[in-house]
């Protein structure tokens, strides 16, 4: 074991040492110094189990997972928060999954509907209330293609039975009615809710919708949920490389795009994490290939690029080069500019989904270096998929908490760091240049070759702002 | 040399982007225009705000959100206090962030991340736990606890758990565990609030009746504005007031920048609030998120409780002849002047309020100090509604209206949301709309100018930072809304004759 490696172990001990036992013996299973050759048998993170109670865990639950994350973006289905107020409140419009409509008629993407749960549906049960509330909702808005019921979690403890309602009112309807049981005590974090949703769209919507015609060149992007508009700026590459992108999950979705994207002949996916689970059902039940790829940064986008143009003719590969071709000027120019001014930053990373991987091209690229990563919601797969892509001896976290944050942030003196809204302003209070990595800080796209530069602007006025040397520091 | 680079706000308006939008289309099985542009009309009507009304089962866009929100805005105010909620983690996630969202400010919370384990057997070990963990781990001086439904729905008794955690030595004895019972499916934040509060105060105060310290309590409410919280300091010091803030908010959600983060930057000093007990009264600047407090304070302490909302002018003029009859102390001058400049600014700008129609959405004591303000103003309200109105509130609002020809215009709409307002706002079209950030989709379908007042305010910066209540309060809400409407009016005549500079 290197010296490197051993430094960094010592100083994981000595941030553990502040936990009552039992604590520290479970986290200790979930911080390792990285190993990128994966030789080193303790350099592995346990992952994708219970936080500990009381630790100030950063994650959200099932319910976040999949109204939030997957089924949120479809723009063209209602999606009720069935249970008590505060779920949808907190979660409106907090991703910025951006879509094209009319709001309120033809899609419903930035609303809040929830059935409001109040004592008496504790009591007495809310599925008569939501067969009620179905029937509004259908009468407000005609043209809804489809209604997603996502559990809180007192429905799944007062035993309601939602899937009885929605097939009842499917038939009715005529209209997909999901039953996504979502409950946010299900499961360890965001990562279940994935799962679940993912599932319901294989029992509900795949396979369902309408498509005249299909080509050679069919893909569906798969795990772009549309973030300040990564999706649009991805599909943009795609087509341009010859693709015919026929569903997009879950960013601008709708629901026809759910049922059709099984007559692709790719799935191109992004979100590992997040849509893995669909990508192999269609592998198994429709014969379908799926394959990653990167979009964030150049040098991972051409690779990606070429990567996915492997999988078709010569056509598809020529105007793939072409266009590098034609990019590439554009991205040697934005490296050109931002690099300077960020050559040699050290980044700490701390996000969930694809990013605590995806991004570090990306930043490697701007010459910046990534010294901690860490996932909120990750499995092992993910954790696998990370430690070759690190730097020998850096901090790799599982479901890190506050605590750890901040003493690795003092103990590692990032020159900035990446994750969430959570996190955003303690590190403000300390003085250490801070970007949101979830929601992009309300900027964006980040993906693609429209999105890069964006991406760099960012950084470097995060890292560059003056305001940071205003600080009057104390000692 | 800068480098142009364009966000999505330019980005998708090229023509690459433009253009993709409608290919997309093709894989959408959309709707055709023509009947998405009849349902769209058809949203406006009467007809359907009919059908709108008649809705029972359904919230769309309400403004309001659940009891432990308010409870851990609450408990925070305290000094070295951590918000800590027996239940859900995801619930803990969502508070935190939507409090940051707001104050821009970090806020730390704990949750004792109960699993399918515990929905069975109950959720003592997370509790017992995660009180071991978080007093070693972030050495809080109280930890005051509350609840997310499933903690309610499984019927976690707390306070057999604290005491539990405590006679196995898990947190020190002593430690103050004040707890609140704060159901999200009963109530919104405001009652969260008030539990908590009552909560904290019945349990650290116990055993603590004494010597009268002559001193006055303040409990502002779910009141978040930090600029109210300095505001009412300053005022009380003015006049010489010996007082109490009971949770202030203002340390934590508006701490200095000093290049350290501090997780407990300051707040109500325990041994304040244990003394809360002996002071000569309790005043609450809000009614609705203190009720059970109050009458608490009242019974339990025998102390005068009365509650004295400060904003527009009636109202502020009658919290200092109350203050000023509680404590014997006359309003100073310097208050005075205030007033005088507060009205001066009112008069100077009242041929742009006078007469114009507001639909107003938000919490009911903030409702009531605003549609005061407003028709002090000569402003009418119109549509008022408050997603988490009762009764009382219904009938206590209809009875201000009554006092004033400007109110006679105004409906009152309790425990209704804003996609009621919207139909509201194209039957009956106002010209300014009050209400929070998520009023704006409200601005977008109806073009009625927005004036961000209330919770939360995601999409300006710092409004939370300018008081709301007092003399000073009435200044800056006057200068919003008043710079609304020329805002708006210069937007409207930017191509006429009328485009005047001076006003």
């Amino acid at each position: 074991m290197s010296t490197i490696i051993k430094d960094t172990q010592k100083m994981i001990e000595e941030v553990l040492d502040a936990y009552p036992e039992k604590a520290k013996k479970e986290r200790a299973k979930h911080l390792a110094a990285n190993d990128p050759t994966g030789q080193c048998s303790t350099c592995k993170v346990k992952a994708n189990t219970k936080s500990r109670p009381g630790v100030m865990t950063v994650r959200g639950c099932a319910y976040a997972g999949a109204k939030g994350v997957v089924w949120g973006p479809v723009k063209d289905q209602i999606t009720v928060s069935h249970g008590p107020v505060g779920c949808g409140q907190y979660s409106w419009w907090a991703r910025r999954n951006y879509y094209n409509g009319i709001t309120g008629v033809d899609t419903f993407g930035t609303m809040h509907i929830t059935t409001d749960f109040q004592e008496k549906d504790i009591v007495y049960g809310g599925d008569k209330g939501l067969d009620a509330a179905l029937h509004e909702l259908k009468e407000l808005f005609p043209l809804a293609k489809g209604i997603g019921i996502l559990s809180e979690c007192p429905v799944g403890l007062i035993g309601d039975d939602i899937e009885a309602v929605s097939k009842r009112v499917a038939k009715e309807f005529r209209i997909p009615i999901v039953p996504v049981r979502c409950e946010g005590f299900r499961g360890v974090s965001q990562s279940l809710g994935h799962h679940i949703a993912n599932d319901t769209i294989r029992d509900y919507v795949l396979g369902k919708g309408t498509l005249e015609e299909t080509t050679p060149y069919d893909v569906a992007l798969i795990g772009d949920y549309n973030i300040g508009g990564d999706a649009w700026a991805s599909r943009k590459m795609l087509e341009e490389m010859g693709l015919r992108v026929i569903a997009q999950w879950t960013g601008d979705a709708s629901v026809n795009e759910l049922g059709i994207a099984t007559r692709a002949k790719l799935n191109l996916i992004h979100c590992y994490r997040s849509m893995n689970y669909i990508c192999r059902h269609m592998e198994e039940e429709y014969g379908i290939p799926w394959t990653e790829f990167n979009f964030f940064g150049p040098t991972k986008i051409y690779e990606s690029i070429r990567k996915i143009a492997s999988h078709f003719d010569d056509t598809i590969k020529e105007k793939a080069e072409k266009m590098i071709e034609k990019y590439k000027p554009v991205m040697d120019a934005v490296v050109e500019h931002y690099k300077p001014r960020l050559q040699g930053k050290k980044v700490m990373l701390y996000v969930g989904g694809l990013r605590p991987r995806h991004t570090v091209g990306a930043y490697e690229d701007l010459g910046m270096e990534i010294i901690a990563s860490g996932y909120e919601f990750g499995h092992n797969d993910d954790y696998n998929r990370t430690y070759p892509v690190m730097k020998e001896g850096a901090v790799i976290m599982d479901d890190a908490t506050l605590y750890e944050l901040e003493e690795f942030t003092r103990r590692m003196k990032p020159d900035m760091v990446g994750s969430g809204i959570k996190e955003k302003y303690s590190y403000h209070k300390m003085g250490v240049p801070f970007r949101q990595m979830h929601s992009w800080d309300y900027s964006g796209p980040y993906h693609g070759f429209d999105g890069f530069p964006v991406f760099a602007r960012d950084m470097d006025m995060t890292v560059n702002s003056p305001t940071w040397n205003l600080i009057r520091r104390k000692r | 040399m800068t480098l142009k680079v364009k966000d999505h706000n330019e980005l998708f308006l090229e023509e690459d982007y433009q253009k993709q939008f409608i290919a997309k289309k093709e894989f959408e099985d959309p709707w055709p225009s023509e009947k998405v542009k009849e349902i769209a009309e058809w949203t406006k009507t009467s007809d359907y705000q009919e059908k709108n009304f008649a809705r029972k089962n359904i919230k769309i866009n309400p403004a309001k959100a659940c009891q432990p929100l308010g409870a851990i805005f609450c408990s925070s105010g305290f000094d070295g206090t951590m918000p800590f909620v027996q239940g859900a983690q995801g619930c803990v996630a969502y508070f935190r962030s939507h409090l940051n969202r707001h104050f821009k400010e970090p806020l730390a919370a704990i949750s004792t991340s109960m699993t399918e384990d515990a929905a069975v057997f109950g959720g003592l070990n997370n509790m017992l736990e995660g009180l071991e963990n978080a007093y070693t781990l972030y050495s809080p001086k109280m930890l005051a606890v509350c609840t997310t439904c499933m903690a309610e729905v499984i019927g976690d008794d707390l306070n057999a758990y604290i005491r539990t955690a405590k006679e196995k030595g898990l947190i020190p004895k002593d430690l103050p565990v004040p707890f609140a019972h704060t159901p999200s499916f009963v109530g919104s934040y405001i009652n969260g609030y008030d539990n908590m509060m009552k909560g904290i105060l019945s349990s650290i105060t116990a055993g603590k009746k004494g010597e009268p310290n002559g001193k006055i309590n303040i409990i502002m409410g779910f009141d978040t504005y930090t600029g109210d919280y300095h505001e009412i300091k300053r005022l009380l010091s003015v006049m010489g007031v010996d007082f109490t803030l009971l949770s202030d908010a203002s340390a934590i959600f508006d701490s200095p920048n000093t290049g350290q983060y501090k997780l407990y930057p300051g707040g109500t000093p325990l041994e304040d609030a244990r003394d809360s007990i002996n002071a000569a009264a309790t005043v609450a600047l809000q009614q609705y998120s203190t009720l059970k407090t109050m009458e608490y304070i009242q019974k339990e302490w025998s102390q005068k409780a009365l509650v004295l909302p400060p904003i527009g002018v009636k109202n502020t003029d009658f919290f200092f002849e109350q203050m000023s009859r509680l404590t014997g102390k006359p309003v100073p001058q310097e208050i005075e002047d205030e007033r005088g400049r507060a009205v001066d600014a009112m008069v100077d700008s009242h041929p742009y309020v006078h007469g114009k129609r507001f639909a107003l959405v938000g919490d009911p004591d903030q409702l009531l100090g605003l549609v005061s303000l407003l028709m002090e103003m000569g402003g009418i309200p119109v549509h008022i509604v408050c997603s988490m109105g009762d009764k009382k509130f219904e009938e206590e609002m209809q009875a201000l209206l009554a006092e004033s020809p400007f109110g006679s215009e105004a409906k009152v709409y309790s425990g209704k949301d804003m996609w009621h307002l919207r139909s509201l706002m194209f039957t009956d079209p106002v010209d300014l709309l009050i209400g929070n950030s998520y009023a704006k989709f409200l601005w977008r379908d109806t073009g009625t100018p927005l004036i961000r007042v209330g919770f939360p305010l995601f999409d300006r910066h710092h409004l939370h930072r300018y008081p709301i209540i007092g003399y000073q309060g009435v200044l800056n809400l006057v200068t919003s809304i008043v710079n609304t409407v020329l805002d708006e009016m210069d937007r409207k005549t930017m191509n006429t004759t009328s485009f005047d500079v001076i006003r």
